[in-house]
């Protein structure tokens, strides 16, 4: 792999909850252009992790680094001026507007205080067909849509702004096949452009089909990093449910 | 297929109904239709419209408010006390309309700062604004007779009567508001989901100050409308007309959960409720009844709305 320097850094990260220790020394790399599967059961400390990275939760202990710089992420607003957005598994669009009016909520286009909704219909159209999303009218209520058209607003919503981290917790769990195959040639999509993708799943399959490189949690430590193809699928989950690394002697491809 | 765009207007439907309603109660008696009653009934109709446009904001954003009669109270004390001790009107109107929207404000502050239910916040409104209009004029009924308000009350302009104006300008405004604004577009999303308007950063305190400050704002400028017509502040005036202003908001076929509907719907609303009293008291018959039709009527609105959306 040519080695870019990391998108993001979290080095050395502590969390606990009163009495309970949620993270111990956890790490975390992202490479510009890859997915990077974060595995581990429930309680494992996965979505602890995830949410310092976005600003939800802030660490005890611990380094964040932003492309190479250190950064201080106190809040989600922080979170986004770095460029990191967050999908989340319950879908954050209001069902009563339009696609535009969901792509640009809360940062509206507009002029002494009137909407320019021209020109966020024609950057919205332009957003949705940069990433090859096809929405039959863009004026029809988003709650009229399917799930995964709504979730490729959601995507496309996160990345048009300036986007270089995306966090996709569970984007798949509420759609179904057809709808995930759609999001997940979305995050093909969205990996060309150079954006660094953390893909937070409990379908192994899907993980393992679709990340470059996965970590595996348990108890709040990194069991491994490493490329998701140095390993079977029965190895991956034998390393969820048991916490230990497997040793391999056959490395068959040098990176 | 642009019949089927026609028909899921909301606009279309509502408007229907109060042709038709006119167009019956033309048939049934010859007065209905004559400039006298024409005039009547948009005087009759000014006060709960102005109110129902300020309703239909709130309630589109998935609020209530159900202070506005006591706000209006309120601020025509405020200024019949004004025009009492020789304040100019204009100056007392002001004042007016400066309480009004600081009675919103304390709304909105209660509701966001204090997280209490809007229902629970205005109710509160409702006793301390009447109250405090009575406290104010100790229960007396002031006069008003000087020419501005004489002006508003009975005047025309190219023949049609000033508070008719007052509407039309009061919808107009907020219709742009609503449908061209930021401000309008944060008012659907709150309403349609108040959790996503918050997680996309969209500042829903202060949009819901301002919401209630507008509903507020535009009580007051009912009591304007209010002091022209009566030529007197009496504390007691407007009791109960929040339930009219809300009735007409439903009956034009808004949201009561919020982020559907559209304002302008809510004066027609207005127009159909003040057409089914102002038939009725043509025809004779006893306004005891018509209380019982108009409360069928904002149940059958709600059904008919209800019957759309499952159909969807």
């Amino acid at each position: 792999m040519s080695q870019k320097p990391p998108l993001v850094e979290m080095r050395h990260i502590s969390k606990h909850f009163g009495g309970i220790q949620a993270l111990t020394d956890a790490e975390l790399e992202l490479y510009p252009g890859e997915v990077l599967g974060v595995l581990g059961h429930n309680g494992a400390g996965k979505s602890t992790l995830i949410k310092i990275l976005a600003g939800a939760e802030k660490a005890n202990e611990g380094a964040i680094f932003i492309d190479g710089h250190e950064a201080h992420i106190d809040d989600p607003n922080d979170a986004r001026g770095l460029g990191i957005e967050t999908i989340y598994q319950e879908l954050a669009l209001c069902g009563n507007l339009n696609a535009p009016a969901n792509l640009y909520m809360g940062r509206e286009l507009s002029k002494w205080g009137f909407l320019r909704k021209r020109a966020m219909k024609e950057e919205a159209e332009k957003a949705l067909s940069r990433l090859n999303i096809r929405i039959k009218s863009l004026d029809v209520e988003v709650e009229a849509m399917s799930g995964g058209q709504r979730q490729a607003i959601s995507i496309s919503r996160a990345v048009h702004f300036d986007t270089k981290i995306l966090i996709m917790d569970e984007p798949t769990a509420a759609l179904g096949m057809e709808e995930s195959r759609m999001v997940m040639e979305l995050t093909v999509e969205l990996k060309k452009q150079g954006i660094g993708i953390i893909w937070i799943s409990h379908d192994i399959h899907e993980v393992y089909n679709f990340t470059d490189r996965i970590t595996i949690l348990h108890g709040g430590t990194n069991v491994v990093t490493a490329p998701t193809k140095d390993f079977t699928q029965d190895e991956i989950v034998s390393m969820i449910i048991s916490g230990r690394p497997i040793e391999h002697s056959n490395k068959a491809n040098s990176d | 297929m642009e019949f089927a765009k026609i028909r899921s207007q909301p606009l279309v439907w509502i408007l229907l109904v109060a042709v038709i309603l006119a167009i019956v109660l033309s048939f049934l008696s010859p007065f209905f239709m004559t400039v006298g009653n024409m005039t009547n009934l948009s005087k009759q109709v000014s006060i709960v419209a102005i109110l129902a446009a300020g309703q239909a904001v709130v309630i589109i954003s998935g609020g209530i408010d159900l202070s506005v009669g006591s706000i209006l109270a309120l601020s025509a004390v405020v200024i019949g006390a004004l025009i009492q001790v020789d304040v100019d009107p204009m100056l007392a109107t002001l004042a007016g309309l400066m309480t009004g929207t600081i009675a919103g404000l304390v709304n909105g502050i209660v509701i966001t700062r204090g997280n209490i239910p809007p229902f629970i916040a205005t109710l509160g409104m409702l006793g301390i604004a009447r109250g405090l209009a009575l406290v104010i004029t100790e229960g007396v009924s002031y006069q008003v007779l000087v020419p501005f308000f004489l002006f508003i009350g009975n005047s025309k302009f190219l023949g049609l009567p000033i508070p008719l104006y007052f509407v039309l300008l009061t919808f107009l405004i907020v219709a742009i508001m609503m449908h061209m604004t930021v401000f309008g577009r944060h008012v659907y999303a709150i309403g349609g989901d108040e959790r996503v308007a918050r997680l996309e950063g969209i500042p829903v305190d202060r949009q819901k100050i301002k919401i209630y400050m507008l509903s507020g704002f535009l009580a007051a400028l009912a009591a304007v409308v209010m002091t022209g017509r009566l030529a007197a502040t009496p504390p007691s005036v407007a009791q109960g007309i929040e339930l009219q202003a809300i009735a007409a908001v439903i009956i034009g076929g808004v949201s009561f959960v919020g982020g559907r509907g559209l304002v302008v719907t809510a004066l027609i609303g207005a127009l159909i409720m003040a057409m089914i009293t102002n038939g009725l008291n043509i025809l004779g018959i006893s306004s005891f009844y018509q209380q019982v039709l108009i409360g069928m009527v904002i149940i059958a609105a709600v059904w008919l709305d209800n019957l759309k959306t499952a159909s969807r």
